[in-house]
């Protein structure tokens, strides 16, 4: 049997691995996509005060440690039974919405968006971060500058630290703004709200248009039916920070919404031995392997599948896009994995005008931004959706607050079933009778690179680009062919 | 991979979290001053990172490589080898790599432990017990994944290591300013200092750079930081009687925490001097406690409900303490 494999594919929590078999005709018979690491949170986490889990858990990931920082300080809030002000919840929450915005934009310019911009099959050299610019234009790389630092500045104007921020306790937060702050953050969003309008009409003028890009997001290879879900607000609309996660069928019938304390009732993981990652699915549908389907429990978390699992967005210009979304993509759920380059797009114009609306809260400033627990502290569930996926943390306490068991399903984790099934599925329909087209090499890296896996940004943040390697092998593990990508 | 003639830059992570990349990055037009100066040979954040390339290499090849990340897994530690061997300066760049951060605090408990809590938590569907393993035969052939060691180790307890920056991560300014520093070297401006030194750092303490006001108080006890009512943001925490961890910690990152309301953590490791980071903040602890009552002072202890995770929050497997010992009894 000849095997493939693709070390390192990205980082995730340590390196990505693929291997590829092939079967006698040459064809794929299986595809592992393997994690190769586990550093044991749950476990070093018990022992620890639960105000600690805000800032133990942001070490999970130095690239989306707000995520950690705000799911952590919620389920240490229900740990105490205890509601931070409003102001101490807009606070987060605003926090929470400049880091959205730094993060969206990193990924659609220097991430996914070269695949479209440039084209897939633009040269290599030219599918980058660089290329983006110089197609559209020199000042474009200054405001991709200028957006990525405005959200860093909100997250340490709250956070007090641009990397792990610390000012999530239970409760609330251990500061507030002071009007100039205020303002500032005013002004950023509304240059924000700008920013992402531009974006969208750059996604509309270069890929919509296009009718070769329109047919490669809408065809087969990179559509898998599945769950979606997603946070949402008490209407129904798109919530990063707070709410309950709904949860839509592959036919987009709603099948229920579970509040942070059910997320029991709803997911489970599976676990394989050849991964140190666990595969999340529904609960209440189970798991029937890597399979697409209503009879598949296996669902998604990203930017689309948020948009799917919601009615609309919760601000004016973002629900407009939403709308445009679903007309342009012949309605809703939207299936194609490709499509979550847009839906992350709406998203960012979102997070703008939320910056917005929470700077212009008149409750913003106060002083109010905190109250002390009194109960005694138990159990506790926090929910956010993290860019890459909903993420739950869970805590058991003693009656000191001293963390007895915990349980984290993170962004990414959620997206291993379907992100390793539209790695198989790229690479069935691009290796025929063991004939490697080199087509595949990108073609697996836009499927892969769709779901913004963890640390999908960092790695590629410079050249734009993932470095992939196919080594083909024969039964006796002999290389005999070695494909390359940018080597 | 091309050659330019410049001299040779890699970073590396391994057991880490990518915040020390993200540091990196948010030097912002510093960076260009690094692809001014060096050829970056190897940067998995940055481009290609294909171990076999720096295989390749002649040993000693790459001038300057920053690894950031501790030594969780048997992959972590080949690479830290092969850096090892084709660096002529090897940084521990960040907690991770210097002292274990807080994923060192796997320490105190076993593989068995680990996996135990990682594929038996509440949500998972296990029942039989399946751990992942490093050599597993599925039907089509034997996929690999790297073994998990029973401890973290730091980067300096598998390699030589010449210089350490701390920080979780490094502030961006430090690593600017060491950035300004190997240029100077390059271009014969300026010198190293002495192989061992920490870097990106100051030699004092994160109390010397935090302006709350300090009045030799002491405390009747300890208050955790949720708990604190009406605090006084101009007055020293620990003297407030939240248990900060400035006067143990090394200075560097502008006292930001302690700035924004919240207490130091310890992120930037022990200060100038010291061996073991619990020790000196056990004693700077003793030291505020207003009490000579042993009873009284028990009690005021119990105000620390995990005092090794309070004082070794960073660094246990770098401390004296090492590994823990549930570590060392496998």
């Amino acid at each position: 049997m000849q095997r493939i494999s693709i070390d390192p594919i990205t980082r995730l929590e340590g390196h990505g691995k693929i291997e590829i078999f092939l079967n006698e005709d040459g064809d794929v018979a299986n595809t592992y996509f393997q994690i190769p690491e586990l550093r044991g949170f749950e476990r070093f986490c018990v022992g620890r005060p639960i105000e600690e889990m805000a800032l133990l858990t942001n070490r999970i990931c130095g690239v989306c440690p707000e995520a950690h920082h705000m799911a952590a300080a919620k389920a240490a809030d229900a740990v105490y039974k205890v509601e931070p002000p409003p102001t101490g919840k807009k606070l987060r929450e605003l926090l929470y919405s400049g880091f959205y915005f730094t993060d969206h934009t990193t990924h659609f310019y220097a991430l996914g968006g070269p695949d479209f911009v440039m084209g897939p099959d633009a040269p290599v050299a030219e599918r980058n971060i660089l290329g983006v610019i110089h197609k559209v234009g020199l000042e474009i790389g200054g405001k991709v500058i200028q957006a990525r630092k405005y959200g860093h500045t909100i997250v340490e104007m709250i956070g007090g630290r641009k990397v792990h921020p610390c000012t999530s306790i239970p409760g609330g937060l251990t500061k507030g703004i002071t009007e100039d702050q205020r303002a500032e953050i005013e002004q950023m969003g509304r240059w924000g709200i700008e920013f992402a309008q531009f974006s969208l009409q750059l996604f509309n003028d270069i890929v919509l248009a296009n009718k070769s890009y329109l047919d490669l997001i809408l065809g087969d290879i990179y559509t898998h039916q599945t769950y979606s879900i997603g946070l949402v607000d008490e209407n129904n609309k798109v919530n990063f920070y707070d709410g309950k996660v709904s949860v839509v069928a592959p036919d987009g019938e709603r099948i229920g919404k579970y509040a942070p304390a059910e997320y029991t009732e709803w997911i489970a993981e599976h676990v394989e031995p050849w991964t140190y990652l666990k595969f999340p699915y529904l609960k209440k549908v189970g798991w029937k392997g890597f399979v697409d389907g209503k009879d598949s429990g296996v669902y998604f978390a990203t930017p689309l599948s948020r948009l799917n699992a919601a009615d609309g967005m919760a601000t004016p210009l973002a629900q407009e896009q939403y709308e445009k979304f679903y007309s342009t993509l012949g309605g809703k759920p939207v299936h194609q994995r490709l499509a979550i380059h847009w839906a992350r797009l709406i998203e960012l114009l979102y997070a703008a005008e939320r910056i917005v609306e929470l700077a212009t809260d008149p409750e913003i400033t106060s002083p109010k931004f905190h109250t002390v627990p009194t109960e005694k502290p138990t159990e506790g569930v926090g929910i956010v959706e993290a860019p890459r996926g909903t993420l739950t943390h869970h805590y058991k306490t003693d009656e000191r607050g001293i963390v007895t068991e915990a349980n984290l399903i993170v962004g990414t984790t959620n997206n291993y079933a379907p992100i390793t099934m539209s790695i198989k599925k790229a690479a069935s329909s691009l290796i025929k009778k063991g004939t490697v087209n080199e087509g595949l090499l990108n073609m697996v890296e836009m499927a892969f690179r769709a779901y913004d896996p963890c640390f999908g940004c960092a790695t590629h943040s410079l050249p734009g680009q993932m470095p992939l390697e196919i080594t083909i092998r024969d039964a006796k593990g002999n290389s005999v062919e070695v494909v390359k990508q940018y080597c | 991979m091309t050659t330019n003639g410049k001299p040779k830059f890699a970073m590396y992570w391994a057991a880490s979290c990518g915040g020390c990349e993200i540091a990196v990055l948010n030097i912002h037009e510093k960076i260009l001053d690094v692809d001014a100066n060096f050829e970056v040979a190897f940067w998995p954040v940055a481009m290609d990172a294909k171990y076999k390339d720096v295989a390749a290499m002649p040993d000693k090849s790459i001038l300057l490589t920053l690894f950031n990340g501790g030594i969780r897994n048997s992959e972590n530690e080949e690479i830290a080898h092969l850096l090892r061997r084709k660096s002529q300066i090897l940084v521990a760049f960040g907690s991770c790599a210097c002292e274990g951060c807080i994923p060192g605090l796997a320490n105190l408990s076993t593989t068995e432990q680990i996996f135990n809590a990682a594929y038996h938590s509440v949500s998972t569907d296990n029942p039989q017990g399946i751990y992942p393993q490093p050599n597993y035969t599925m039907p089509e052939g034997v996929i690999h994944i790297p073994e998990f060691y029973p401890v973290l180790k730091t980067l300096d307890q598998v390699v030589a290591v010449d210089y350490y920056m701390p920080g979780c991560p490094p502030e961006s300014h430090q690593i600017a300013a060491v950035v300004d520093l190997v240029v100077k070297v390059l271009h014969g401006e300026a010198t190293l200092p002495p192989p061992g030194s920490t870097i990106g750092a100051g030699v004092s303490t994160v109390c010397d750079d935090c302006p709350r006001q300090r009045n030799v108080k002491t405390i009747k006890k300890f208050i955790r930081i949720q708990e604190l009512v009406n605090p006084d943001p101009e007055i020293c925490l620990l003297e407030q009687g939240v248990p900060c961890n400035g006067s143990a910690t090394r200075n560097g990152c502008g006292a930001l925490c302690p700035q924004a309301g919240a207490q130091c953590i310890g992120c930037y490791g022990p200060s100038e001097g010291v061996i073991d980071y619990g020790a000196r903040l056990i004693a700077a602890f003793a030291s505020v406690i207003d009490s000579n009552d042993p009873d009284e002072i028990e009690h005021i202890l119990d105000g620390i409900p995990d005092p090794v995770g309070q004082f070794y929050r960073f660094n246990l497997a770098g401390s004296l303490l090492r590994a823990g010992v549930p570590a060392w009894k496998q």
